[in-house]
């Protein structure tokens, strides 16, 4: 058991709609009978609205919970709930907490708290290297055995070659996924934005591309030496993604997520200085934008992780070059794919729908959602006509810095039952 | 209208006509500068705001000036000895000062996009004084102001900015303001030094000293050993870039005249032969500075120069 929740008991309702299920291969209208939180039964329907969508729930592997050190920004009560609005039946919690989770008893203590607060299922990654300061191993079985879903430094790279083979070989001892943050800190420096035009124009030091794509063609390396698997985070260059495709065409075991704000910005929008735009990996250049939607597409990238990133008001409302990095994401993922991606044509819906639920749920060895009788309910009901204002009261999360304030989005979550709960919606 | 304030944040805000309306203004109020007595009463009753939380000499004391020649009040806000001290931040007192309901506040600050912020954060006029490494409008107007007087037509210039450009926001808003006005722009440096994609402003880029010979005008920028990292040298050492780029009168060809935004680094970027030439007109900018931050005030505070000719008699 990798995922932890408040426990109460299952539900019995009666979902309608046209249900999209790219793993179960269904794309038809069908009534969803829930019986104690399990799928019982499928039934045909007449007369559905094509916009009303019944679909898997979401899987985020990337989630910043702020918990423990920074229940100012977020909880696992918020979180949670923010997760549940946004469609998620699964989430996967960062370890880059105060104080970090690298060991059993700061994550036994993490679990514990989900077990009282937790709306939506979370699992936790650990780190990989004590205090995440890349010089020496975690705890990775003790940690593996105390619930960890994966291990990862994020929020920084694994700088040191020698630590990242040592953690790959040891791995196999916990059968250790490790998740990476790709950055070669001798390349992007103090770098504030992606390098090119845009940064020359403003004056922000760059973090070139071939930061992020150097490092994942030395650990790609790395993992296909030692047989293991890898799994590459928030990928940003159309580099990093031609690196993943050849790693995967060779058989690397391999897999890798974008984020909602690079398959939808590009660094153009940094000009307005807004701390909002800032994001690390950082906003890239529109031929980088464009070849991550490719990736989508074909399957190079598996999932969409949100890196919701929760940062207090005070802290973000700073001059740019001052500002954290980072923008929330639960919210909004699915209505800004569907609007910016799904609606004029560039990614089929279908996509979109596998890269935010199955997808993700294989990277990490979870349970796949699936619309089956016998399945326990992890469903999403979306109205993909639906036109919204994100506004700051929108939103369950903490904290509102949305790259999407004052923004229509088409397309809404109406309901969420995540693991036989109805927890968003009536 | 959805936002009657104007700002000066970046040289993006102004239009061919903004830039050439201000420096014409300029030019009127210079002839002011030569009477007896040198105020205007054009901003009396007014409030700037200077907000400085970076050293500065120069840029300061001409802001003051300029606002008290036009009959302004000022008030100085330095980040030592202020509540910057105990830890507030910008947008507080951003919001402390816009309780005073300045019409203007003028913004130097380190770190990119502080001017933005006090723009969004308070009611007043915001001039950028200098964010970082981004911006500072009122010096390429001024060295428009200086090239324009000094040589002539600015849309038949060609400009050689050579130095530190990546560092440099002088140079950042003296390129965008030399293409507004149709100049020519060569940048000259080391690679290491000229930020990848720059010239998409509308700038040619060499690296070569001899690029600077065609030109009318070489802008000499600063080496800014401060904002270079410890461990992140641009250049192998102080002297070969002195060797391959600093200006000596071997290097200036006659009729060019020769800029500098202050404060020089004698015989690490200029040769002080140079400094020290009548080719030189550093002392120039400076005045011009004064006037040209004048015209700044006036133009945001006011309809523009049609007053102008009214309002200058009066005084």
């Amino acid at each position: 058991m990798t995922l932890f929740r408040r426990d109460a008991p299952p539900d019995t309702l009666t979902l309608e709609g046209r249900v999209v299920d790219p793993v179960e291969g269904i794309d038809a209208a069908l009534r969803v009978v829930v019986e104690d939180g399990v799928v019982a039964a499928l039934e045909p329907l007449t007369g559905t609205s094509a916009a009303r969508v019944i679909a898997p729930a979401f899987v985020d592997p990337h989630v910043h919970l702020r918990t423990p050190g920074r229940e100012d920004e977020e909880t696992i009560a918020s979180g949670t709930a923010a997760a549940a609005a946004g469609g998620y039946c699964a989430i996967l919690a960062m370890p880059n907490t105060e104080p970090v989770v690298d060991s059993a008893a700061v994550l036994r203590a993490l679990v514990e708290r989900a077990r009282e607060e937790a709306v939506v299922p979370t699992g936790f990654m650990a780190a990989i290297s004590k205090g995440q300061r890349g010089e020496e191993l975690a705890e990775l079985a003790d940690l593996a055995a105390a619930g960890a879903v994966a291990f990862t430094d994020d929020g920084r790279p694994v700088v040191s070659a020698g630590l990242l083979r040592r953690a790959l070989r040891y791995g196999t001892v916990a059968d250790a996924l490790l998740a990476l943050h790709e950055e070669d800190p001798a390349l992007s420096a103090d770098g504030q934005m992606h390098e090119g035009a845009v940064s020359a124009a403003l004056g922000l030091s760059g973090w070139p591309s071939l930061a992020e794509s150097t490092m994942i063609e030395r650990d790609l390396a790395l993992a296909a030496y030692e047989q293991r698997p890898l799994h590459i985070m928030h990928v940003s260059a159309a580099a990093s993604v031609e690196a993943v495709r050849a790693a995967k065409a060779r058989g690397t075991l391999v897999t890798a997520e974008v984020t909602p704000h690079h398959l939808c910005l590009t660094d153009d929008v940094v000009r307005t200085l807004d701390p909002n735009t800032k994001m690390n990996p950082p906003l890239r250049a529109a031929a980088d934008r464009d070849a991550l939607v490719e990736g989508l597409r074909d399957g190079t990238l598996d999932c969409v992780a949100t890196d919701h990133a929760p940062h207090a008001r005070h802290e973000k409302d700073v001059p740019f070059e001052e500002a954290p990095f980072g923008v929330t994401g639960l919210e909004t993922a699915f209505a800004v794919l569907n609007t910016r991606l799904v609606r004029p044509g560039t990614v089929p819906l279908a996509t979109v729908l596998e890269r935010m639920s199955a997808g993700p749920a294989r990277a990490f060895r979870l349970p796949v959602p699936r619309v089956a009788v016998g399945e326990q309910a992890n469903l999403v009901l979306l109205d993909l006509d639906e036109e919204w204002v994100v506004r700051e009261d929108s939103f369950r999360s903490r904290s509102v810095n949305s790259w999407l304030l004052g923004e229509t989005l088409t397309g809404r979550v109406l309901q969420t039952v995540a693991g036989g709960r109805l927890v968003h919606g009536a | 209208m959805a936002d009657r304030r104007r700002h000066l944040l970046a040289i993006s805000d102004l239009s061919r006509v903004d830039a050439e309306r201000i420096l014409d203004t300029a030019r009127a109020l210079e002839r002011s500068l030569d009477r007896e007595v040198k105020k205007l009463p054009t901003l009396r009753g007014r409030l700037v705001v200077n907000l400085f939380y970076e050293s500065s000499t120069r840029t300061l004391s001409s802001f003051d000036l300029a606002a008290k020649r036009l009959s302004a009040d000022t008030m100085a806000l330095r980040a030592s000895g202020s509540s910057v001290d105990k830890g507030e931040s910008l947008r507080d007192t951003a919001l402390t000062l816009g309780a005073y309901d300045p019409d203007v506040i003028v913004v130097r600050h380190p770190h990119i996009g502080a001017a933005n912020l006090v723009a969004a954060s308070t009611d007043a006029h915001v001039v950028n004084a200098g964010d970082g490494k981004h911006q500072h409008p009122t010096q390429a107007l001024l060295d428009l102001y200086t090239m324009r007087e000094a040589v002539g037509g600015l849309e038949t210039l060609h400009v050689a900015v050579v130095g530190d450009v990546l560092h440099s926001r002088v140079a950042r808003s003296l390129i965008e303001a030399l293409a507004l006005v149709g100049a020519e722009v060569t940048l000259v440096g080391p690679p290491t030094l000229i930020p990848p994609g720059i010239e998409q402003l509308g700038c040619g880029v060499a690296y070569e000293i001899d690029a600077i010979g065609n030109a009318d005008v070489v802008y000499v920028l600063r080496m800014q050993q401060e904002r270079m990292l410890p461990g992140a040298a641009f250049v192998p050492s102080l002297r070969e870039y002195a060797a391959l780029y600093g200006i000596t009168p071997e290097r200036v060809r006659a009729g060019q005249v020769v800029m500098h935004p202050g404060p020089m680094n004698r015989g690490v970027e200029i040769d002080p032969r140079v400094a020290d030439s009548e080719a030189a007109l550093v002392t120039t900018q400076v005045r011009a500075g004064l006037v040209v931050r004048m015209a700044v005030l006036y133009d945001l505070l006011t309809a523009g120069p049609v007053h102008l000719a009214g309002e200058l008699e009066v005084a």
